[in-house]
């Protein structure tokens, strides 16, 4: 669903991606993990199409991005900081990604009702907490129904309730065959949630495969050590 | 297109929301209102809002323009992540900042003029002029703040900070180095050099627009002098108004380059 073949990347003169390839399968969920600063953000933002690669290519659904903007119809996409124009009310800011989009918003109504933000849809954005922005966040993203969701820590600042039903959500939609994309740094929640794995380190994929693959082979009982473990070792 | 309007119309709608837009009217609505009360006639009413209007407009353009991007980052790249254009966003941003501003000031002055009755006095021409210029102020200002704020777009402090040393120098300071111009090189032909350097302030420019308008050299000081001489009133008029469309171009142009290519 989503290639990558020889990527880099420097900011100044910090290099962050160093000359990554790697493949995001079609219908699972890859969870992308690493230490701060090891990329991840970089990475997801490049398939987005906001940080562009210094050389390498990269292709969503067989094509390859080169400036083009209408491949983001297929994407859902929720950012690690939800931060919205402070005046605007729930209800608009929906509306107006709406227009933007000029997609059909499939499970807007559903979303709403699910992430209770029906009694919050006429606030201004300011007056809403971290983790209703955040549920707002969610619905933006999902209620499009696109092809791949693309979810940067999207469960940092939910209540324990709004996180478990955002989770059952994804796994809702993984067993639609969405390609999920998903960073986080809870490794049980990466664990519970994604079949694929990319362990990204100083700019690197340190490992990039099965889940189930990595746990036989570090033989670790959670995912946490099993990570721990491939840091060690690269010391 | 059809984007662009999109996010121009809830952006100002969002700004309008937001007090001070409604405040910066309300500055210059009491203000002309005062004048017309107590500084007599129109032309002189006229002539003070321009030098109120001269120094106000750059520093609230250029600061909002600047301000408003850093603010406004995260958002800007929540709708980068939607399937839109990056240079449909721009003209939308660009759009939905400048027509609030703009319409706050002509809404402003022009009610004022309304109620005293300057529209149907000889000082039509004039009050049209005027706020012409604080409109094109307005946009110029908001485009070089955009081409300041992308340039420094990592950098809030520097990026700020130059919007307030370029309003100081064009506002304040500019004048003050042209005398000092004059004043150092006074024994050679200096008409050529001050007619570049007031092409090069579009403070200044709007300053000569808006003084030959009203054919005061007294107050146009040396650099409109020179300017009412070299061209005569309507060549001198439509060259300044030339540079300005430069003025507001260029850096526009230069801030969707930068804008379209960056990383978010």
């Amino acid at each position: 669903m989503i290639r990558i073949e020889n990527i880099s990347k420097s900011f100044d003169r910090l290099e962050v991606l160093k000359r990554i390839s790697l493949q995001i399968p079609r219908g699972q969920a890859t969870g992308i993990v690493g230490p701060n600063g090891s990329g991840k953000t970089t990475l997801i933002k490049m398939i987005l199409g906001l940080v562009k690669p210094d050389e390498g290519t990269i292709q969503v659904a067989d094509k390859e991005l080169n400036g083009h903007f209408e491949y983001r119809h297929l994407i859902g996409y929720m950012p690690q900081i939800a931060r919205y124009p402070e005046n605007m009310k729930v209800r608009e800011l929906i509306d107006f990604i709406k227009e933007v989009r000029n997609d059909e918003a499939v499970f807007e109504q559903e979303l709403i009702e699910e992430f209770e933000l029906t009694r919050e849809l006429n606030k201004p954005l300011r007056n809403l907490s971290g983790g209703y922005r955040q549920k707002v966040g969610a619905c933006i993203a999902m209620m499009f129904d696109p092809l791949i969701l693309i979810l940067d820590e999207p469960t940092a600042g939910l209540d324990p309730q709004s996180s478990q039903r955002f989770k059952r959500r994804l796994e809702h939609e993984k067993d639609k065959g969405k390609t999920i994309l998903l960073t986080s740094h809870i490794m049980s929640e990466i664990e519970e949630l994604t079949d694929h794995l990319v362990f990204l380190l100083e700019g690197k994929i340190r490992y990039d495969g099965s889940m189930n693959d990595l746990m036989q082979d570090t033989r670790e009982p959670h995912l946490e050590a099993a990570v721990a473990r491939m840091m060690e070792e690269n010391l | 297109m059809r984007t662009t309007l999109r996010i121009l119309q809830y952006e100002w709608k969002d700004l309008l929301r937001g007090k001070w837009v409604a405040g910066y009217g309300i500055f210059f609505l009491v203000l002309t209102d005062l004048l017309l009360r107590f500084a007599g006639s129109g032309a002189n009413v006229l002539i003070s809002l321009t030098n109120v209007m001269l120094l106000f407009i750059p520093l609230a353009a250029l600061i909002y323009g600047v301000l408003y991007l850093y603010q406004s980052r995260e958002f800007v790249e929540l709708l980068l992540a939607q399937p839109i254009s990056r240079n449909s966003l721009y003209w939308g941003i660009y759009g939905g900042l400048s027509v609030p501003l703009t319409g706050a000031f002509l809404v402003g002055v022009a009610l004022p003029l309304t109620w005293h009755g300057v529209w149907t006095s000889e000082a039509l021409a004039s009050a049209l002029l005027v706020l012409g210029m604080g409109s094109l102020l307005t946009l110029l200002f908001i485009g070089l703040g955009f081409w300041l704020g992308f340039a420094f777009y990592e950098d809030r402090i520097k990026g700020f900070g130059f919007a307030l040393i370029a309003w100081l120098v064009m506002a304040v300071l500019y004048d003050a180095l042209v005398l000092l111009v004059i004043y150092v090189f006074g024994d050679y032909p200096l008409e050529k050099p001050v007619l570049a350097m007031s092409v090069l302030n579009p403070i200044d420019l709007a300053r000569i627009v808006i003084l030959l308008k009203f054919d005061i050299s007294a107050l146009m000081g040396y650099t409109g002098a020179v300017f009412s001489r070299f061209f005569g009133s309507a060549w001198g008029m439509v060259a300044a108004l030339f540079c300005m469309g430069l003025w507001w171009s260029i850096p526009l142009w230069r801030g969707q380059r930068i804008f379209t290519k960056r990383d978010f």
